[in-house]
């Protein structure tokens, strides 16, 4: 069910904050009205767990705010008290949140829709605290919804719509954010901040219903089911996880009249892609510096453009398919590695190339590896990749099948 | 009807049902030595547990397999399915199993010859007759051949394996009515190799020997049990995020009953009762409702027969466990106590072979009967 949204103008009353991606996750959180958010601190993600706290003791939000005494313990308490209807908001990085992945995976089971964050960071070890996207990427397959913020204020927006779509009762299911870190997590950039009654419009109150875990609503929640009832409940789940595209879709399109963002499609945004013959396709920040490389060779004459993806679950295989079935080759750049997958490819590359199969003219794909343990794209970067994209559009499909390592010294 | 069972010629399949814990190592003896066994002319085979069990739980009945093919091609085709929906022999290594058997996270209670096709055949370790047995199984919707395998339910199987030869008496029972598959020279050769145990070969020659078999026509049996069955849920049907209905406090859960854990039942003497309340606050599954007087009666549908109420009561002789065979309902008997006194006290006494009357009681001279002394630590109360 939509949610009914009067025609009202907001813009003209929303604030600007100078502020960093975390720091515009804890204003989402005061916004939605949180009531319960767990926290233990991990770099990057502790500065949401900082912002919050200040927000807290600044008296400008009114959330219990539990301190756990580790990542699974942070995720579990969460669960639980979403179970019982509070609205709630958790989040980690790196190893932390593969600390807490017991607890991610039956959050997705129960379907409960937790909201967290994962900002970015490498799996130890070797200790690295950069970006790498392989944190988040490993609920790809539970059931959670998935998707990887641009800017803070795309944190900020994601955010509240994650409550908005995961709690749907035709979602119901927990919801994570990619905020890179570093890149996102701690750089400050302006934030519109929307009013509270913008807000409350979009985001209605969390109703769990009948499912609520309450005494006068005795339930049994996760008892043992074994084969008898498991497949019945993942395709419960499935059916959910495929509702939610029309849901964000909704969800989008609310979004747009009341704050006047989103781009044109919920599931990717597209740059100078009308004339282009390749594109760039990634998700994150690196937007930011191959935009820059895109401007510059488009200067120099070459048709290229970026799609960047937005929601990385669900899939939004139709629009990618429509997307990039225009274009003679796509060059898939990945924050993360999926070791001794097929061609050796990122977990993006083989989902995009997985995705294209079935089009009859389907372009060239070729894979960038870029960017691990938070180093940066580099302009040079961007035009070494253009360059073998450039490559393989006139050598075609044959010559595609291949992924690259960007900037790894020999 | 003969005196053998009906089986495919190229495969037979045999299960073992079980209660948790106490025989889960016997009937993975008496499966593995059933393949063993055939191996010697020559055939192939395979035994395993049914995996959806939890044979660790005290009583929880539970299945245990063995197929036996004449070549690797037959065994491959019996065994594309995973847990056998049809078995050529169904063998009870307890006789109280013959009540039903709902085993743990399934839904519903089996009759003990749910499995067995016609013309194939129940066994039941049983120092009962065929009769007797009978009488507390299901009534049959098909033929089939009844045969008691002289014995008292197996405490074999607990923490270690100690062995009481049921599984060579189950070996030679097998040898018996599926003779085409179990020959018994093979499984005494077997036992010989294993054991160089006169003894033990001669239990197996003592299970062939003393079987007891009695066809079982169409409508024979009891259809006094409960039925237990229930539909599963489909995906549009069931409630999301994993959720079912609970009870409110002070209500039983109708569809959840453990009964069929049981071998032994506590009955208890409301006249020597003092109302400590110890067998309402130890039971592990909370039994006991309280009654008007004070007294604990026991809700039987919910009682596994565990026996702690019966060793936690201080009172001798107050809380008896008794052979689960001797009852042929799950009704409590408080009610009777309180409408008609002496004839409650007459059930008891007949029922635990115990005086109802407390002055007797220290002179008492027999012991309550049991299925199985040795199968419950907490045979009766008192003591401890």
């Amino acid at each position: 069910m939509a949610v009914e949204i009067k025609e009202r103008e907001h813009k003209d009353v929303e604030t600007e904050q100078l502020a960093t991606g975390c720091e515009a996750i804890a204003e989402a959180i005061r916004l939605a009205d949180v009531d319960v958010m767990a926290a233990y601190p991990i770099r990057p993600y502790d500065g949401v767990m900082q912002a919050a706290a200040k927000l807290i003791a600044n008296g400008k939000m009114d959330v219990e705010y539990i301190v756990a005494d580790g990542e699974h313990s942070q995720f579990e308490i969460v669960k639980h008290a979403c179970a019982v209807g509070s609205r709630v908001f958790v989040g980690s990085s790196g190893v932390g949140w593969f600390y807490a992945m017991e607890a991610i995976a039956v959050t997705a089971g129960l379907r409960l829709p937790v909201v967290a964050i994962c900002g970015n960071r490498a799996l130890d070890d070797p200790g690295a605290f950069g970006c790498e996207h392989n944190d988040a990427l490993a609920v790809r397959d539970l059931g959670w919804l998935l998707c990887w913020a641009e800017t803070a204020q795309e944190s900020l927006d994601f955010a509240l719509t994650a409550w908005r779509v995961g709690e749907d009762k035709r979602v119901s299911l927990p919801v994570a954010i990619g905020l890179d870190g570093a890149f996102l997590t701690h750089s400050q950039q302006i934030v519109k901040i929307p009013t509270q009654a913008a807000v409350d419009e979009f985001l209605p109150k969390f109703d769990l219903g009948d499912r609520l875990l309450h005494p006068d609503n005795p339930i049994t929640i996760a008892p043992q089911v074994d084969q008898d009832w498991l497949m019945e409940i993942r395709m419960q789940n499935d059916q959910a996880m495929r509702k939610a595209l029309d849901v964000i879709t909704e969800a989008h399109a609310d979004f747009k009249r009341l704050f006047g963002r989103g781009g044109e499609n919920p599931f990717l945004d597209e740059y100078m892609t009308d004339d282009a013959e390749v594109v760039f396709i990634g998700q994150g920040t690196l937007s930011l510096p191959m935009k820059v490389a895109i401007r510059k060779l488009r200067k120099e004459g070459h048709k290229v453009g970026l799609v960047r993806l937005k929601w990385f679950r669900p899939f939004a295989t139709a629009d990618v398919v429509k997307s990039l079935s225009r274009f003679k080759a796509v060059g898939v750049i990945d924050r993360d590695y999926s070791f001794g997958s097929p061609y050796y490819g990122g977990v993006l590359y083989n989902e995009i190339r997985s995705a294209l199969y079935s089009v009859d003219k389907r372009p060239t794909v070729v894979g960038f590896i870029a960017a691990l343990g938070g180093r940066e794209i580099e302009q040079p970067m961007a035009r070494e990749m253009f360059d073998k994209l450039s490559a393989a559009a006139d050598g075609g499909l044959a010559s595609g099948d291949v992924c690259h390592w960007i900037g790894v010294r020999n | 009807m003969s005196d053998v069972v009906t089986t495919d010629p190229t495969s037979i399949t045999i299960e073992i049902v079980y209660r948790g814990i106490f025989q889960k190592t016997l009937a993975q003896r008496i499966c593995r030595s059933i393949v063993l066994a055939a191996r010697k002319r020559g055939h192939t085979g395979t035994a395993f547990g049914r995996y959806g069990d939890s044979p660790e739980r005290n009583g929880v009945p539970a299945k245990y397999f063995a197929v036996v093919a004449i070549n690797d091609l037959e065994l491959e085709a019996s065994m594309a399915k995973y847990e056998p929906k049809v078995v050529d022999i169904a063998v009870a290594v307890d006789d109280t199993l013959v009540k039903g058997v709902e085993s743990w996270a399934w839904y519903g209670r089996q009759p003990i010859w749910r499995p067995v096709h016609e013309g194939g055949a129940v066994l039941v370790t049983s120092e009962k007759t065929p009769e007797a047995v009978l009488a507390q199984t299901d009534v049959a919707e098909r033929p089939y051949l009844l045969g008691v395998v002289p014995g008292l339910a197996s405490f074999a199987g607990l923490w270690v394996f100690k062995d009481d030869h049921t599984d060579y008496r189950v070996l030679g029972a097998l040898a018996k009515v599926a003779p085409d598959w179990v020959r018994i020279e093979d499984v005494k050769t077997l036992i010989q190799e294993q054991t160089k145990d006169g003894s033990a070969v001669a239990s197996a020659q003592e299970g062939f020997d003393r079987t007891q078999l009695r066809p079982v026509k169409v409508g024979e049996g009891t259809s006094g049990h409960e039925v237990l069955q229930f539909e599963k849920p489909g995906w549009t049907t069931m409630r999301p995020g994993v959720i079912v209905d609970a009870r409110k406090p002070g209500e039983r859960n109708p569809y959840y009953k453990k009964y069929g854990a049981r071998t032994l039942r506590p009955v208890v003497n409301f006249d020597t009762c003092i109302k400590c309340t110890m067998c309402w606050l130890d039971c592990p599954d909370e039994c006991f409702e309280v009654t008007p007087e004070g007294h604990y009666e026991v809700v039987y549908e919910a009682c596994i027969g565990c026996g702690i109420c019966a060793q936690v009561c201080p009172v001798k002789d107050c809380i008896v466990m008794v052979d689960e065979l001797k009852f042929e309902d799950n009704d409590d008997k408080w009610q009777l106590w309180k409408t008609d006194h002496d004839a409650y006290n007459r059930w008891f006494e007949e029922k635990s072979g115990v005086s109802a009357d407390p002055k007797k009681v220290a002179v008492a001279p027999g012991r309550p009967q049991s299925a199985a002394p040795g199968a419950n630590p907490t045979t009766a109360g008192g003591e401890d």
